[in-house]
């Protein structure tokens, strides 16, 4: 029987189907690792099998965790040498929901160091390779869990974002990832990038998987006091129903896009069309503005919250920190210096404010909004040393969402000249997953993602 | 000018109190630390580990509010943390969770006889772990680290160390009335940090005169701009006596300094208990050192009016106010007033049985205070025993008659003594006859009786 290539929605079947058991499920993900990984560079850690009493929706499936999530008794770095030695006495609460369903994990995923990137390439146990095309980057920071589906090394993976690092590599290697709204999924146990705007979510092989994921993920903790007690959407179920959407798309958005690019979130905004949705045009606040206001924001908390790592109570002290994170602790912590934090963070913060509403009065008028998700395709490995603000360039139509704290969706929707995927995201109102799921699951019945996916994973089929 | 009296001191003061509550400020530890085994009371986020969240103690929050609202203060509809940087080794996240520019509580005062001490802000923070330097080594103690921590800023009302050391003990006794810390100088659960400058006398003369015409908030302008340039802060001493002697010692220091025609440092400085000596620690830390921003894990806090009525209704009858209905109503002594109302148990316990005898407030306060009485019965039983006790005792006047002539022969020269002008001596007699009377007998009566004996 094959596995390759399913979704964790058949391999649930085939589990309770007793088609296969829960470990030779686990045993073949780790024959893939130790083929691919050494090439690929998308693990850092590679669990143990446990045997586990806990019976639930995730029975069985086992799944690649980003680094930094807190797993218990399993080496959690954050890619960073500092925390070169960390063993977690406690599980993060993305995890430990994922465990009590039945789930394994089967290792932890390479990123940016500290999350400080959007190539994969400041984590400190090197590069990981893009499984489309291995002399370039997955994108980042979760570039290790999408390049490990993408690879299907791992059935789905958990990845993180604070402004882009799952829609990102999900576009780059071609697959789908949720952004969900922040405070959704609970962020206890992860460790701390910029904490208004951290937000865990999944990366997958459908939509499907990823409707399935966030239902397991998403909810109230009492663990995290900005996780909401907003009802959670039945997502698998919403993302069936028949609906129309009213789709947003905005010029701002189109501008220093690649032409190629362009050309198929074009083609996209057809097949929505076609599916019988209607598209408007809309007028956002360019998404230049949020570059500022995400750069200040986000290294202001990262200064502050890379404090604890003074090597006292675990890890290494503090000259184990890579260039990228020494760079931003002293942005950071310039800018929230006596004299200019008026001038930085404060200011930051009223743009903000201004960002947030101008969505408000966008989402009266539409349902949903359609952009790129990045301006260009997987780079070249070695690219981001030419920009010191890499991460934010490469991100500039992921960080408008991601500093108003809403959700959003990435997509396969074409590859390029080269080859290499391309992604377009669908960004929805607060808490309303359901949508954005919805009409991502429209899509992919209609076109199969113009079968890239499995174009993607047929380099890395069994023999 | 060259003495110390040529200079006026202004002393604030930052106290801090540890709340009582059952566990930590943002976790679930149990916050009751004291003589604990190292390091048992910690989790993941009090030692701020990777990825750790802290929830705050809503108990926390209403304990805060109660104290600011015992000090008179504004309680602030919105609240929100900060963090506060600083790196320290007790210090396990590199910040500290505080209250920068909206604390719970703001404004407040405490009246203290005829002096008013204005409070600036009570704000909630976290407690930080604790050192311990042995030898070469330094070892830390996380137990402590998140402990729910009060502090109470006070305005530079202070003109002496008298007055801190009154405001002190007073304050404490609200701390416990309101029943949200033991207040316990040497557990460190109260903690205090007063600030000293000296300011030439004349200069405060004259904001004095300024004080008659201006409105209150041209006043604390003119406030401002009048109080000293530099501020003095001593950290952490614990107990009342020390920061008495510790303000004494800095007047003398400070006034000698600027009698050279210089100005004292802005620095914090520590006390000896041993030289009875403050000492330099370090130069003072301006807030903006601290890069403080909000603490983006906890989200901001909104209070509506009845859910801070609801609180200020739970503010007890404190002691001051106690004091001044025991004088003023139930006319009891001011010192007997002062000891019924230091402790809340004493005073309501007095209350209770005043309650039942209305008539006898002082006769209680007395019972109480001499303890005549114990305290450990239900207040009606202690009512019953007081009224026993204040019955006259009937006297049965035949027996007693028999009784002074056969007291009367048998001791002559008792009776001589008296007789000769040692009025004393008759106290003796009366005891005698009270013992024969088997208690059975009025003193005052039996001595009434025997002096009329003995005189005819």
């Amino acid at each position: 029987m094959s596995i390759f290539g399913k979704s964790i929605v058949e391999l649930i079947r085939l589990v309770q189907e007793k088609e296969i058991s829960r470990k030779e499920l686990f045993d073949y993900f780790k024959r893939r690792i130790t083929k691919y990984n050494p090439n690929l560079n998308a693990f850092l850690t590679l669990a143990e099998y446990q045997e586990d009493t806990n019976h639930g929706e995730l029975l069985g499936i086992p799944l690649a965790i980003k680094d930094n999530f807190c797993t218990k008794g399993i080496r959690t770095t954050a890619s960073s040498k500092v925390l070169d030695n960390f063993i977690p006495p406690y599980e993060s609460t993305v995890t430990q929901k994922l465990l009590n369903q039945g789930a394994s994990i089967l290792g932890k995923t390479n990123m940016d160091a500290w999350a400080h990137g959007n190539s994969t390439e400041t984590s400190d146990y090197g590069p990981t390779k893009n499984p489309w095309n291995t002399d370039r980057s997955p994108g980042g920071s979760s570039g290790g869990s999408a390049a490990a589906i993408s690879a299907y090394l791992s059935p789905a993976a958990i990845g993180s974002e604070t402004a882009g690092s799952i829609r990102q590599p999900a576009s780059w290697c071609g697959t789908v990832g949720i952004k969900p709204t922040y405070g959704r999924v609970s962020r206890y146990g992860v460790i701390a990038m910029g904490s208004s705007l951290d937000s865990p979510g999944p990366l997958t092989l459908t939509v499907e998987d990823a409707a399935f994921l966030l239902k397991v993920l998403a909810g109230n903790d009492p663990y995290d006091a900005t996780s909401s007690d907003i009802p959670v959407q039945d997502y698998p179920s919403i993302m069936t129903q028949k609906k129309k959407f009213t789709i947003g798309f905005s010029d701002e958005y189109f501008d220093g896009v690649n032409e190629e690019i362009k050309a198929k979130i074009m083609e996209a905004l057809d097949v929505f069309r076609r599916l019988g949705h209607k598209t408007k045009k809309i007028k956002l606040i360019p998404p230049k503005y949020a570059i500022s206001v995400y750069t200040i924001l986000q290294r202001a908390e990262v200064s502050s919250n890379l404090a604890r790592y003074d090597g006292i109570r675990f890890g290494n002290d503090r000259r184990s920190f890579g260039e990228e994170a020494k760079r931003r602790l002293m942005f950071g912590a310039y800018t929230l210096s006596y004299g200019y934090y008026d001038a930085y963070y404060k200011k930051a913060q009223k743009v903000r404010t201004l960002i947030v509403e101008d969505f408000k009065r966008v989402f009266s008028e539409v349902d949903v909004i359609v952009a790129p998700t990045c301006p260009i395709t997987a780079l070249k490995l070695g690219e981001f040393k030419k920009y010191p603000f890499f991460g934010e360039i490469m991100d500039v139509l992921n960080e408008p969402g991601a500093v108003a704290g809403l959700p959003a969706i990435n997509i396969p929707v074409g590859l390029d000249s080269v080859n290499l995927p391309i992604g377009l995201q669908i960004m929805g109102n607060y808490f309303d997953e359901g949508s954005i799921l919805n009409l991502a699951h429209q899509f992919e019945k209609e076109t199969e993602f113009f079968g890239i996916i499995k174009k993607g994973l047929e380099k890395y089929k069994d023999e | 000018m060259n003495n110390e009296d040529s200079y006026i001191p202004f002393i604030g003061l930052e106290i801090h109190i540890e709340l009582k509550t059952k566990s930590k400020m943002f976790c679930q530890c149990s916050a009751n630390y004291f003589a604990k085994a190292p390091n048992s009371h910690v989790c993941p986020v009090c030692l701020g580990m990777p990825g750790a969240l802290p929830v705050p103690n809503k108990q926390a929050f209403e304990w805060t509010m109660l104290v600011g609202k015992a000090l008179n203060c504004t309680i602030n509809g919105t609240s929100k943390f900060d963090r506060k940087h600083y790196f320290y080794p007790d210090l396990a996240k590199g910040y500290q969770i505080s209250q920068y520019d909206e604390p719970f509580a703001v404004n407040g005062k405490v009246r203290m006889q005829k002096a008013e001490y204005g409070i600036q802000r009570v704000h909630l923070e976290e407690d930080t772990g604790k050192l311990t330097h042995s030898g070469e080594n330094t070892l830390i103690d996380f137990n402590r680290s998140g402990v729910p921590l009060v502090e109470i800023v006070t305005e530079p009302d202070f003109h002496n160390s008298d007055e801190v050391k009154r405001f002190l003990e007073e304050l404490q006794v609200i701390i416990r009335y309101l029943g949200v810390s033991n207040a316990d100088m040497e557990k460190g659960s109260m903690r205090l940090e007063p600030n000293i400058s000296l300011k030439v006398k004349s200069q405060k003369s004259s904001f004095d005169a300024l004080r008659m015409i201006l409105s209150k908030a041209e006043v604390s302008k003119v406030k401002s701009d009048e109080l000293p340039k530099y501020k003095v802060e001593i950290k952490n001493i614990n107990s009342f006596k020390f920061v008495k002697q510790a303000i004494e010692y800095e007047i003398i220091r400070q006034a000698e300094i600027l009698r050279k025609g210089e100005t004292p440092k802005q620095e914090t400085r520590g006390f000896s208990e041993s030289k009875q000596a403050t000492y330099s620690q370090r130069s003072k830390e301006y807030a903006h050192d601290y890069r403080y921003f909000p603490e983006p894990d906890i989200p901001p806090m909104r209070f509506s009016k009845q859910e801070i009525e609801k609180i200020a209704e739970k503010v007890p009858e404190l002691p001051s106010q106690k004091v001044q209905r025991y004088t003023e109503q139930l006319k009891i002594k001011l010192q007997d007033a002062l000891i019924i109302s230091k402790s809340r148990a004493t005073a309501e316990y007095f209350d209770a049985v005043v309650k039942l005898m209305p008539q006898n407030a002082q006769n209680v306060a007395n019972l109480i205070i001499h303890k005549r009485i114990k305290t450990d019965v239900p207040p009606e039983e202690f009512a019953k025993t007081a009224r026993e006790l204040s019955t006259p005792i009937l006297t049965d006047m035949t027996i007693l008659s028999e009784k002074i002539i056969q007291v009367i022969q048998s001791n002559p020269k008792v009776v001589e003594d008296y007789k000769s002008g040692k009025h004393n001596a008759i106290m003796y007699l009366v005891g005698l006859l009270m013992r024969e009377m088997k208690g059975k007998a009025d003193a005052k009566t039996v001595r009434q009786e025997l002096e009329k004996a003995i005189k005819t």
